[in-house]
C-alpha cells in the first residue's frame, strides 16, 4: 500500500510483495504461460549463431524495423517552410500518427491536418475532401502555403493531386494564387527520407518550374543548402554558423528549426521562421545547391541539376572531420570566400579533442544503424578516431547505399572489417549483436530493447546503445543537438568517449575486486 | 477567474465558430454544447460519432489504432502483424504504455513490431502469398507465440486481399488461432469503428474456442474487460478484487493473454472499465454465455468504493464484507492523501479532452481532491457516453465533441483553466501558453491512477504540475506586463 510520504509510482510499487503476488497468481492461474526453463532455453536459442542464420532468411517478415513511411518525411519539409502548414491527403488516423511521432522525439507541437477521407471516399475518391479541407485548413489557421502530401490510401485509389488542387481552386473554395505544393507520397515506396524527398521537390516545382525565365545560376551570389530529413536543430544552426562566419550568403532551403524549438513564453506559435516563398523562387539564382544528405535526395538533385542548371557539388554529408574539411573546401571554390581563421581554429579544438580522447576510443567496436546518409557519415567518423564500425545496418539502404558505403570502409584499416546490411532490420541486428558482439551500438531509442536482451543474457553479453538518430524518445532535448561540422564532431566524440568511461567505470567500481582500475583520472 | 455563466458560454461557442466557412461552421455547432443536467439524453443537445470535417486538425486517429493500438496490442503472448505499409506498426509500437510481464521476443511480444512492410508490388500483386509466407517465418522464429492476429492497414481492404482465407490455412498449419481482423483506417470515423471490429474478431475467432471445455470455476470469478493496463492500471485494480475476495480469471486486454480471453465467458460477471471500447463483447458475451456485467470506475476513493459496493452488490454477504473490509483498508491512506494534497488543489478549474472513458470517469478523482472540472469532451464518443457525462459535469461548463486543435486553443484562452489534461499532441501548445498539463492517455509516464494505489499518484501527479515553479517564469522579469503584451502582438 502506499503511503503519504513516499507515494511510488509503477517503479518501484509493483516490486512491492502484494503486487508480486499478485502477478504470481495471475501467471500461474490463467495465463497457460509456457514453463520457465522453456522461455530461457528459447531465449538462449534466440541468441545464437544458429538462429541468426534462420533469422537472416526471412523474406517476407520484418521484425522491428529501423525506418518510417514517406509522408511523416513529407511533413517535416513542410514544417521547414514560412507559415506552412502541412496537409495529408488520405486518412486522417496517419496525421494522427506522424504529429505524435514528431511529438515524442521534439517534444514541441506539431501542426498538421488531413482531409479526413472514410470508406465513401475510398469508392468515390478523395476529391470532396479535398475539397472543403483546403477551404477549411485556410480558414481556421491561415496559412501563407499549404503543402500536400499523400497517405498510402489515396495513392492505393488513386487519387490525382494536381487535379483536385486545380478544382478545388476552380471552384472558388481557396484563391487561384495560394500556394499548394504538392507531392506523392506513397508509403509502400522508399521510406521517410524518400518522403522529404518527394515533398521538398513539390515544393521547388511549384515555386520555380514555370518561372525560370530571367532565372540564372550564380545571379543572387548565394548558394542553397538541402538539409533533407534532418532532425537535429544543432545541423541546422551549425551549417547557418559556418556559412555565416565564411561570409557566405545562403539559403537554407527547408528550415523548420524556429517552429520546432519554440519559447515557452505564454503563448502558442503555429508558424515560427522557416524559408520564405521568395527565397524559394529565388533559389535558381544561386549559385550552387549542396545537398547535405545526397543518397537521400536522389529526386531534388535531379530537379536541381535538371531545371535549375545547378552542378550540385559531388559530397558526402558533411560529418566527422574529413567531409567537413571537404565540403568547406567545396564551398569555398564555389563562391571564392576563402575559409576563415575561427573555423580553422575550430578544426583545430575538434583535432585536439580527438587526440585527447583517441586513447580510450581507438579499436573500440561499434555496431550502428539508421537512416542511409547518417549511419555513412556516423561511420566515417568512427574511422577517423580509430575506432570500428563492425555492423552497418540501414533498414532504408539501397543497393547504392551498399556500393558507396562499402567503397567508403574500404579505404581504410578501420572499416574493412565493417559488415554492411542494406534491407535489415532490427531482429536482425539483435542476432548480430549477440553473435558478434560489439562494444557499443549507436542508434535510436528502439535500440534500448536489444540493450535489454543482450544484458538478459548476461553482464558481460550486455551491449550499450548510445542515442544517436531518430527518433529519441526516451532521452530529453537531445534533438538539439549536432552531428554535423566540427561542432557536430565534437558532440559526438564528447558522447562516445564518456560513454566509453561511463561503462568502464561501471566494469570497474566493484569493491575490493575490480577497483583498481576505478581511476579519478582517465 | 470566476466560472462562465451559461450565456457567457453559448457567445463563447459562437465566437469560436465564427472563423469557420459556412458549411463547415454549421456542422461544428453541432458538435458543441453547454452543459444542462436537467437534459436526460445528449442527443438533445450534442452529436458525436460523425466524421471529422477535412483539414480542421482532428486528434482523432483510425480504426486500425483502435484494433491493433487499443484492443488487440496489448495480448501479449500473441504476435500482432501491421500487415500492410511499415509506417502504422512503427508509429504505433511501444508507445501506449501496456504493461506487461513476460520475456519479450520469446514468450511475449507486446513492445515489438511485426510488419509485413509492403513494397509497391504487393500493392500491384497482393500480398495474401507474402501474408501466408510470413506466417511461418513467426512460427520458425517465435515458436512460443500463442497465435498471431492479422491487423489490417488501409490497403488490405483495397486491393481486395482475402486475409481470411489465409488465416483459416495458416490456423490450421500452425495449429494456432490466426485472426483476420478488418481495421483499415479509412473504416468509420475514429478509433472507435476499430474498437467494434476487434470486439467482433474476438467474439468469432477467439471465444468460441473453449465452448465445449470444462472449466473448474468458483462463485466469485469475475472478468476485468477494458483496463489496458497503461503504467499498470490493471493490476493496482485487481489486486482490489482480489482483496475483497473475487478471483480475477480474465484480464483485458492490458497484461492479457489468449488463454484469458478463451476463458472469459466462464466469469459470473463482466467488469467493464473501458466502455466505448469494450461494452460489444461484453453485451455479447451477456447473449450468448448469460453473463451479466456492469461498468465500474476505479479513479479516486469515492468512485473506487461506490464501484467496489457496486460489484459487490452481484455477490454474497462475503463478498460484500470484503468490499467493506478494502475500503476501510484503504480509508486511512486516503484521508492523509487528501489532507496532503487538497488544500493544494482545491478549487483548481481542470478541461479534459480525452478518449475513451477518461472524459467522465476521472470526474470524480478530481472531485475528491476538491478541483473542478470546467470542460471536458470525447475524442471519438458515442451518445451513450455524452449521456454518462451529462449528470457528472456542472451545469453551464463546455462540452465538445472531437474538438479541433483551433476550438480547443481558442476556449482554453477564454476559460482559462489551471489544468488541462489531454494528449501529447494538445501538450506542447498549452505549456507553451503557460497552462499546466498532464496527459491523461498515458499518465505523462507515470501511473497507475486506477485503485487507491493509482489515486495516490494521481494526486501527486497533478499536485506537481499545478504547483511546480516553472509556471510563473514565462516572461522575463525586466519585460513588465505592458510590454510583454507588446512583444506578444508584435510576434
Amino acid at each position: 500500500m502506499q503511503q503519504v510520504d513516499n507515494i511510488k509510482p509503477c517503479y518501484p510499487l509493483f516490486r512491492d510483495d502484494d503486487y508480486k503476488e499478485s502477478l504470481g497468481n495471475k501467471k500461474e492461474q490463467f495465463e497457460e504461460s509456457h514453463p520457465a526453463d522453456k522461455i530461457q532455453e528459447t531465449f538462449i536459442w534466440t541468441t545464437t549463431a544458429e538462429y541468426r542464420d534462420l533469422n537472416f532468411k526471412r523474406e517476407a517478415l520484418t521484425v522491428n524495423p529501423a525506418k518510417a513511411c514517406q509522408p511523416l518525411g513529407a511533413v517535416l519539409c513542410a514544417l521547414g517552410f514560412e507559415k506552412t502548414l502541412p496537409y495529408v491527403h488520405g486518412s486522417q488516423g496517419c496525421v494522427a500518427y506522424f504529429r505524435t511521432y514528431f511529438n515524442r522525439h521534439f517534444k514541441e507541437p506539431i501542426s498538421c491536418v488531413s482531409d479526413s477521407m472514410t470508406e465513401d471516399a475510398a469508392v468515390f475518391g478523395g476529391q470532396k475532401n479535398m475539397i472543403d479541407g483546403l477551404e477549411n485548413a485556410r480558414a481556421l489557421y491561415k496559412p501563407d502555403m499549404i503543402a500536400v502530401s499523400t497517405t498510402c490510401m489515396a495513392e492505393v485509389i488513386g487519387d490525382d493531386l494536381n487535379a483536385f488542387i486545380l478544382n478545388t481552386k476552380k471552384a472558388g473554395n481557396i484563391p487561384n494564387e495560394f500556394p499548394t505544393p504538392y507531392a506523392h507520397t506513397p508509403s509502400f515506396v522508399g521510406s521517410h527520407v524518400t518522403g522529404w524527398d518527394n515533398m521538398f521537390e513539390g515544393v521547388m516545382r511549384y515555386f520555380t518550374l514555370n518561372t525560370m525565365e530571367g532565372k540564372a545560376p550564380g545571379q543572387n551570389g548565394k548558394i542553397n543548402i538541402v538539409p533533407g530529413f534532418e532532425t537535429y536543430l544543432g545541423n541546422y544552426r551549425v551549417m547557418h554558423r559556418m556559412l555565416d562566419e565564411m561570409g557566405v550568403a545562403h539559403t537554407m532551403l527547408s528550415d523548420p528549426t524556429e517552429v520546432l524549438d519554440t519559447p515557452a513564453d505564454g503563448q502558442f506559435r503555429m508558424y515560427a521562421g522557416g524559408t520564405t516563398q521568395d527565397e524559394v523562387k529565388d533559389a535558381p539564382n544561386a549559385t550552387n545547391t549542396f545537398l547535405l544528405q545526397p543518397l537521400q535526395l536522389d529526386k531534388t538533385r535531379k530537379y536541381v541539376e535538371g531545371t535549375w542548371h545547378h552542378e550540385v557539388p559531388k559530397l558526402n554529408i558533411p560529418m566527422g572531420l574529413e567531409w567537413t574539411d571537404e565540403w568547406l573546401m567545396k564551398v569555398s571554390e564555389v563562391t571564392g570566400k576563402a575559409i576563415p581563421a575561427s573555423l580553422v581554429k575550430e578544426r583545430g579544438r575538434l583535432v585536439d579533442m580527438i587526440t585527447d580522447s583517441h586513447t580510450w576510443l581507438h579499436g573500440k567496436k561499434f555496431g550502428l544503424y539508421g537512416d542511409p546518409d547518417f549511419v555513412m557519415g556516423m561511420a566515417k567518423f568512427l574511422t577517423e578516431l580509430g575506432a570500428e564500425p563492425t555492423h552497418i545496418l540501414c533498414n532504408n539502404g539501397s543497393k547504392k547505399w551498399n556500393k558507396a558505403m562499402r567503397a567508403v570502409m574500404d579505404e581504410t584499416p578501420y572499416g574493412k572489417d565493417a559488415k554492411l546490411y542494406p534491407g535489415a532490420d532490427l531482429w536482425h541486428f539483435r542476432s548480430l549483436m549477440f553473435t558478434e558482439k560489439p562494444d557499443f551500438m549507436i542508434g535510436n531509442s528502439y535500440g534500448k530493447f536489444i540493450q535489454r536482451d543482450t544484458l538478459h543474457k548476461g553482464p558481460e553479453f550486455e551491449v550499450p546503445l548510445i542515442r544517436i538518430g531518430f527518433p529519441i524518445f526516451d532521452r530529453h532535448h537531445l534533438h538539439r543537438a549536432t552531428t554535423l561540422g566540427y561542432e557536430g564532431a565534437m558532440q559526438m566524440l564528447t558522447t562516445l568517449v564518456n560513454a566509453v568511461l561511463e561503462k568502464l567505470d561501471e566494469d570497474t567500481r566493484g569493491m575490493g575486486t575490480t577497483d583498481y582500475n576505478y581511476d579519478l583520472v582517465r | 477567474m470566476s466560472a462562465l455563466t451559461r450565456e457567457e458560454t453559448e457567445a463563447l461557442i459562437q465566437e469560436v465558430l465564427e472563423v469557420y466557412p459556412e458549411k463547415a461552421r454549421k456542422d461544428r455547432e453541432k458538435h458543441l454544447a453547454v452543459n444542462d443536467q436537467s437534459i436526460e439524453q445528449s442527443k438533445k443537445c450534442i452529436t458525436s460519432n460523425r466524421k471529422s470535417l477535412p483539414g480542421v486538425m482532428t486528434v482523432r486517429g483510425c480504426a486500425y489504432a483502435g484494433s491493433k493500438g487499443v484492443v488487440w496490442g496489448p495480448i501479449k503472448d500473441m504476435i500482432h502483424i501491421s500487415h500492410g505499409p511499415v509506417g502504422c506498426g512503427q508509429y504505433s509500437r511501444a508507445g501506449r504504455r501496456n504493461y506487461y510481464v513476460g520475456t519479450t521476443g520469446i514468450n511475449t511480444f507486446g513492445t515489438m513490431n511485426f510488419t509485413s512492410d509492403f513494397q509497391e508490388k504487393d500493392i500491384v500483386f497482393g500480398g495474401d502469398k507474402k501474408l501466408a509466407k510470413l506466417i511461418t517465418e513467426i512460427e520458425l522464429l517465435f515458436p512460443l507465440n500463442k497465435g498471431i492476429s492479422v491487423q489490417s492497414e488501409c490497403p488490405i481492404g483495397l486491393i481486395g486481399d482475402d486475409i481470411e482465407a489465409v488465416s483459416k490455412k495458416a490456423a490450421k498449419e500452425i495449429d494456432k488461432p490466426v485472426v483476420p481482423v478488418r481495421c483499415e483506417g479509412f473504416r468509420g470515423v475514429s478509433q472507435s469503428l476499430g474498437h467494434h471490429i476487434a470486439n467482433d474478431a474476438i467474439r468469432d475467432w477467439v471465444l468460441p474456442r473453449r465452448d465445449t471445455q470444462e472449466f473448474a470455476g468458483t462463485p466469485y470469478d469475475v472478468a476485468v474487460i477494458g483496463d489496458y493496463n497503461i503504467g499498470g492500471d490493471a493490476w493496482s485494480s485487481r489486486i482490489l478484487l482480489e482483496e475483497m475476495g473475487l478471483r480475477v480469471i480474465a484480464q483485458w486486454s492490458g497484461d492479457g493473454t489468449i488463454a484469458e480471453m478463451e476463458m472469459t465467458p466462464n466469469a459470473k460477471l463482466n467488469l467493464i472499465h473501458c466502455y466505448r471500447s469494450m461494452n460489444y463483447i461484453a453485451r455479447h458475451m451477456e447473449e450468448k454465455y448469460s453473463i451479466p456485467w456492469m461498468e465500474y470506475n476505479f479513479f479516486g476513493p469515492t468512485k473506487v468504493a461506490e464501484s467496489l459496493r457496486a460489484i459487490a452488490a452481484h455477490f454474497d454477504d462475503k463478498i460484500k464484507e470484503g468490499a467493506e473490509r478494502v475500503i476501510a483498508k484503504y480509508q486511512a491512506m486516503m484521508d492523509e492523501i487528501i489532507a496532503k494534497y487538497k488544500p493544494r488543489l482545491q478549487g483548481k478549474r481542470v478541461m479534459l479532452y480525452v478518449g475513451g472513458l477518461r472524459p467522465r470517469h476521472v470526474i470524480g478523482a478530481y472531485e475528491d481532491l476538491g478541483m473542478e472540472v470546467v470542460g471536458t469532451g470525447y475524442e471519438f464518443g458515442h451518445n451513450d457516453d455524452y449521456d454518462r457525462t451529462i449528470k457528472d459535469m456542472g451545469n453551464a461548463t463546455l462540452i465538445y465533441d472531437d474538438v479541433t486543435g483551433f476550438e480547443f486553443e481558442e476556449f482554453v484562452k477564454r476559460v482559462k483553466p489551471d489544468l488541462i489534461g489531454s494528449g501529447i499532441k494538445e501538450k506542447y501548445i498549452f505549456q507553451k501558453m503557460g497552462v499546466p498539463f498532464r496527459q491523461m492517455h498515458s499518465w505523462d509516464y507515470s501511473g497507475p491512477y486506477h485503485g487507491y494505489d493509482g489515486f495516490a499518484i494521481f494526486a501527486r501527479d497533478m499536485d506537481m504540475t499545478i504547483n511546480n515553479p516553472c509556471w510563473g517564469k514565462m516572461i522575463a522579469p525586466w519585460l513588465k506586463p505592458a510590454e510583454a503584451e507588446t512583444l506578444k502582438a508584435a510576434a
